[in-house]
């Protein structure tokens, strides 16, 4: 069970359609058929000759081409539908995708949010589809490659006439063939790059095999591709953080573990000036007012040499410095540090005056860190401010009258100070914002009189780390190579033999015809063999 | 019948290949959300901050006892409604279930000033990088871990505590048996 063997007995697999050594004809379909089907060699494909088994069925089903076409076909149009609505990874953070979608779009939002498509990408479904094509590419490639290499590996020199004479370029004529003759075409041939073997009289002459295995490599290059596509979602092969930095901190590196620290010395934001740089850009400053120049972050990298616990105080090693611009990363350790984008101004400092009200007398200013505040601040003389409350984000009061901070971030920041002057020994209290201040406790000698605000500028990167690029590029690359083996070469072969008083010659190739019409035609050209000819015209 | 049977394991092992890499794939696809973030029964991660005082304290030095890890600024409201209820049970509860307080990113000035209007007796450790908020993936304020004697996460509240006995029974659940 399982085998054919041939009429020149060799056994070939069950579901062969042309014998792998002769080429004789093995179905009643190919007997009938005026031209062989060559496309596999006429070799058994696996998956059309078994189906017994769950595991044979899952099998064919996915080694049919068609299927393949479906699944694509199936991904395009699906990937398509993933563009009608931006997906929930573009739409404002701050917004429940719930509501925004039918807010924004109405009922066709709804929907599209019902069905799914707002994260269609990382849907359990689209990754199935994907995985399916990755599965297709596997057994369908493996089903067509191992019988072609099988039927081409075991091709014997001399074939059956019926084969020959099956073969899109033939030709018979009466002769003998004298071996001065095929001694002569054989040199001809390996002139030409053939390799040329000589049996019992017969001559089989062969090209650039290896162009057939060109869908093959190509398919391994898909397959490394989709599997490095894979390895991302794997923890630590692919990393994007984003890191807010103000100027001046020095914060933890996120997606290192704690390994790493950046601090920030300073953002810079420069525009085109027009005058000053090249006058190509003044039209465009005209039109537009001001044009970005350069966006970039002064960082430096330090190690943590006390990584042990989180929050342990951590023990600085500076690594390097460098300045951090679109397009220009910091790099580190298979880390690359973006510059993402910023926020300028944001308040740091401020400094109030203790002021007589009546004669606007000031006694001294003070400095406040909104990040880092003191207890008091001494003036001399006698003269101090105590710091009784900071808001940074004061936002009204409460019911008991208590002032209310709606966010630790130093928005709106106010503050409860008591003055204490030799005037005053029990001191004043005064609520001072930037704009205005307030007397809870009854009127005041005193104010504090707001005078300066210093601000920075904070700085947002990118941390990303990707450990499968070189697995992509190798994919990348073997693709390609698939693709070139496959397209600038073409598999060709001569076969010539004598039987009976009977020349006999034949030709295949897998593509362009004519090459090898006119390769073979300026071989035979000056010998008694006869020249093939194409007998399918279109 | 040798053939086929060899073909028939070479098939099953092919697909099986396949298959595991497909559920492998589709399993980290949509675990992606989640991955990272921390689950009752999860060990809870050491780490060790310092308090207004400047003494430091690292969670498993606090191992055999229950801890009530709680994440927290003075900019927020159900937290200040909570640490009366922790400060009264503190007392309460002293030896068997410590209270660890983490304050996420504010100045010393806040945090005593915090301290002292609401009377807080329990160490408060001062977070300023956020790297302890981030090891447990905090977010929003505040956010309770109840850890058992063992060191793992026994419930997690998102979310203030209204009610003393809401504090109360979180309290009963870490408390060691003896």
């Amino acid at each position: 069970m399982g085998k054919v063997k041939c009429e020149c007995g060799h056994v070939n697999p069950n579901g062969t359609v042309l014998c792998e050594s002769c080429g004789r004809a093995l179905t009643e379909k190919a007997k009938k058929e005026k031209l062989a089907d060559m496309r596999y060699e006429g070799s058994a494909r696996r998956s059309q000759t078994y189906n017994k088994t769950i595991i044979d069925k899952v099998w064919n089903f996915f080694s049919s081409v068609k299927v393949g076409i479906w699944i694509i076909v199936l991904l395009l149009v699906a990937a398509s539908f993933g563009t009608i609505l931006p997906q929930e990874f573009y739409i404002p953070s701050n917004v429940p995708a719930e509501t925004y979608y039918e807010d924004v779009y109405g009922t066709f939002g709804k929907i599209y949010y019902m069905i799914g498509f707002h994260d269609l990408y990382n849907s359990v479904w689209f990754s199935a589809l994907i995985a399916a094509l990755g599965v297709s590419l596997v057994i369908a490639s493996l089903d067509r490659f191992v019988p072609l290499y099988r039927a081409l590996k075991n091709q014997r020199v001399e074939r059956h006439e019926s084969f020959m004479k099956k073969q899109r370029l033939f030709a018979e004529q009466k002769g003998a063939l004298h071996d001065s003759e095929i001694e002569r075409v054989k040199e001809e041939l390996a002139k030409k790059r053939y390799k040329v073997r000589v049996e019992n009289g017969a001559l089989l002459a062969e090209k650039n095999r290896f162009t057939r295995w060109g869908p093959y490599v190509n398919h391994v290059g898909l397959i490394i591709f989709l599997f490095g596509a894979l390895l991302r979602s794997v923890p630590g092969m692919y990393i994007d953080e984003l890191l807010w930095i103000r100027e001046g901190e020095t914060l933890q590196v996120p997606g290192t573990n704690g390994a790493y620290y950046m601090k920030n010395n300073g953002f810079t934001l420069e525009n085109y000036e027009a005058g000053e740089d090249p006058e190509v850009f003044n039209e465009a400053i005209d039109r537009v007012g001001t044009v970005a120049k350069n966006y970039q972050t002064d960082a430096v990298l330090y190690r943590d040499e006390n990584n042990e616990l989180p929050g342990a105080k951590p023990d600085l090693a500076k690594v390097q410095e460098d300045s951090i611009q679109v397009n220009q990363p910091m790099k580190f350790d298979n880390f690359a540090v973006y510059q993402t984008s910023f926020r300028q101004n944001e308040m740091k400092a401020m400094q109030f005056a203790l002021t007589n009200k009546e004669t606007g007398e000031e006694f001294g200013e003070i400095t406040i860190d909104l990040f880092d505040q003191e207890k008091s601040y001494e003036l001399g003389n006698g003269y101090k401010v105590e710091l009784r409350g900071f808001y940074p984000d004061f936002d009204g009061f409460s019911e008991s009258g208590e002032p209310i901070s709606k966010s630790p971030l130093p928005n709106n920041p106010a503050f409860l100070f008591n003055m204490i002057t030799p005037e005053t020994p029990e001191g004043e209290m005064s609520f001072a914002q930037i704009q205005n201040t307030m007397e809870p406790l009854g009127e005041t000698k005193y104010k504090m009189a707001f005078k300066n605000l210093e601000t920075r500028d904070v700085s947002a990167l990118t941390i990303r780390k990707d450990l499968t690029l070189p697995i992509l590029a190798a994919g990348g690359i073997i693709f390609m190579i698939g693709v070139i083996q496959g397209s600038y070469w073409n598999h060709r072969r001569l076969w010539i033999r004598e039987k009976d008083g009977q020349i006999y010659v034949a030709g295949h190739t897998n593509k362009n015809w004519h090459g090898l019409k006119r390769e073979i035609g300026s071989v035979l050209d000056q010998t008694f063999i006869p020249v093939p000819e194409d007998r399918q015209k279109d | 019948m040798e053939k086929k049977k060899k073909r028939f394991y070479m098939r099953t092992a092919i697909l099986a290949v396949l298959a595991g890499l497909v559920v492998y794939a589709l399993y980290t696809n949509v675990t992606k959300e989640s991955r990272g973030t921390l689950e009752a029964g999860d060990k809870a991660p050491d780490f060790v901050l310092t308090d207004l005082n400047g003494e430091t304290h690292q969670l498993s030095d606090y191992e055999g006892k229950g801890v009530f890890l709680n994440f927290w600024g003075t900019w927020c409201e159900p937290c200040k409604k909570e640490m009366p209820h922790m400060e009264k049970l503190a007392a309460e509860y002293e030896g068997e279930v410590e209270i660890l307080a983490v304050n996420v990113g504010e100045s010393e000035f806040q945090v005593n000033n915090f301290a002292e209007q609401y009377g807080l007796t329990f160490p408060i450790g001062l977070d300023s990088g956020k790297e302890v908020m981030d090891t447990y993936g905090v977010d929003p304020l505040p956010t309770t871990f109840m850890i058992k004697p063992d060191g793992t996460i026994e419930q997690i509240v998102i979310g203030g505590l209204v009610q003393e006995e809401q504090v109360r029974a979180l309290f009963e659940r870490v408390r060691p048996s003896s």
